[in-house]
């Protein structure tokens, strides 16, 4: 993944944290945190969340949204038509059922062709380089969830 | 009522597997290449040979063809002859069943099986100039003709391994090449139309490479952006999925040299 000047540096002002955190864990990764879903919906944030940085995960290339999902992102050319345009969607969704529909789509349709973002089990063949990994991080889900119940124009 | 329930089952079975056989795949006669999306100046760079940049390498393949290689000091051409007799077919047929090696293989493989065994030379390395160029001059030789797939049963096993892998959901955005394929083809992932995948022009000249490139080369691409792991160049795996490529465009229309967005 690529991270920017800033996010290395925060990374790396954190790291005797991250270690200790790491340390706990059996497979030296960073284990997922546990989340609760209700119905169709995981209404407890993960993390705390910024909708700012949240528009800015939806449209870079290597987060994959838009290779799917076309938006209101004038900005971006190349916008895919897989799947239903993220215009409204804070509209459509509660905060809870947006948060579940990122973490795991395949809970409430097996068939999906929406990745699970925060999932690293059940999968198959992952390359080397994703592999024990989320798409996204905890972070990350929060502030994409925060940016997408902000999109309320239909 | 004389119907028996004996006479119904056999039918049974046999709707069973229609079901199975018709999960997502493509009527034959809605097939096409991915010629039929290209943008028209792609289109007519593929048409004409003199702004086709494979068709350089095609002429490097010829080259290659004609000149003695090896300790056998033997060219293609002292074995082969004349490659647009010789040649005519034999890419729309690969891969095909090699009875000593007890395996599909593909035509990279045949063109180094050659290579080794007849001129007695080293094999060239995947995506080598050389090989992309051989492979191009020979896969030209086809151009126009149907994909026709050997009826040999023996392929049957290797051909079921690559449908059930196109079938298979893989990587970290666990994806099946069939959901992009068969289910969405013709829509748009970010700014790429979606063909559907069926391999009648490779080696191709892809404008994204800037280059000549061979159909593991894109089948890699497809695993890479689907976050899963790439087999190696030549891999068992490959060679059954291209076997299974092949079966699903029997009857299209080989195009090698074809360009590609
Ligand atoms: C490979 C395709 C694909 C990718 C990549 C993808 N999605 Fe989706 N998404 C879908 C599909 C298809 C649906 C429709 C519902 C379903 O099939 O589960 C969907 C549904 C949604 C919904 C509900 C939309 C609605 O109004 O019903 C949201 C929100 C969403 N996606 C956001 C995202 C975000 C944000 C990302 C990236 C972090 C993303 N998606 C990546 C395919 C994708
Ligand atoms: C998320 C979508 C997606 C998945 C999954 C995917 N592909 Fe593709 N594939 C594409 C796109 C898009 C292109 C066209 C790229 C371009 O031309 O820019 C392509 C191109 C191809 C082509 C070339 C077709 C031509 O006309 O030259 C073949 C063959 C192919 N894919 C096979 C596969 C196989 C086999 C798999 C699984 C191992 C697979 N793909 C998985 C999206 C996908």
């Amino acid at each position: 993944m690529i991270m920017d000047a800033a996010a290395a540096k925060a990374a790396a002002s954190f790291s005797c944290v991250v270690f200790l955190l790491l340390a706990t864990t059996a497979g030296g990764q960073e284990a997922l945190r546990p989340y609760t879903v209700v119905g169709d919906a995981i209404p407890a944030p993960l993390t705390g969340s910024d909708p700012e940085r949240g528009r800015a995960i939806v449209t870079a290339r290597q987060n994959t949204c838009l290779l799917c999902h076309s938006g209101p992102f004038p900005e971006q050319r190349f916008q895919g038509n897989l799947s239903p345009d993220l215009k409204g969607t804070g509209a459509r969704w509660s905060e809870g059922q947006l948060r579940l529909r990122l973490v795991d789509a395949s809970r409430l349709n097996a068939e999906t062709i929406m990745p699970s973002y925060y999932k690293v089990d059940g999968l198959t063949r992952v390359g080397t380089a994703w592999r024990g990994k989320p798409i996204l991080s905890a972070e990350q889900i929060e502030d994409v969830v925060a940016y997408l119940t902000t999109l309320r124009d239909q | 009522m004389t119907v028996g329930l004996k006479r119904l089952a056999p039918l049974a079975v046999l709707l069973a597997f229609a079901a199975i056989a018709a999960h997502a795949e493509i009527p034959l006669n809605e097939r096409r290449a991915g010629t039929a999306d290209l943008a028209p100046e792609t289109k007519a760079m593929q048409d004409d040979d003199s702004a086709n940049p494979g068709m350089l390498v095609v002429l490097d393949g010829e080259a290659l063809w004609k000149a003695k290689a090896g300790a056998a000091n033997q060219a293609c051409a002292d074995c082969h002859t004349d490659a647009r007799a010789s040649m005519k077919g034999v890419a729309a047929r690969h891969p095909a069943f090699d009875a000593r090696l007890g395996r599909p293989v593909n035509i990279e493989q045949r063109i180094n099986m050659c290579r080794v065994e007849r001129q007695q030379a080293t094999p060239f390395a995947y995506e080598s100039k050389e090989l992309l160029a051989l492979s191009a001059f020979v896969g030209n030789q086809s151009r126009g003709e149907p994909i026709a797939p050997p009826a040999d049963e023996r392929l049957t096993p290797f051909r079921n391994a690559g449908r059930d892998d196109y079938f298979r959901r893989q990587g970290q955005l666990n994806l099946s090449c069939a959901q992009c394929h068969d289910d969405n083809w013709g829509k748009r992932l970010a700014g790429s139309l979606i063909p559907q995948a069926h391999p009648t022009g490779y080696p191709l000249y892809r404008l994204e490479w800037q280059a000549v490139g061979s159909l593991q080369r894109r089948l890699r691409n497809c695993l890479v952006g689907m976050r899963a792991e790439a087999y190696d160049y030549g891999a068992p795996e490959y060679v059954a999925l291209e076997l299974y490529l092949m079966w699903r465009a029997r009857g299209l229309t080989v195009e090698i040299p074809a360009v590609r967005p």
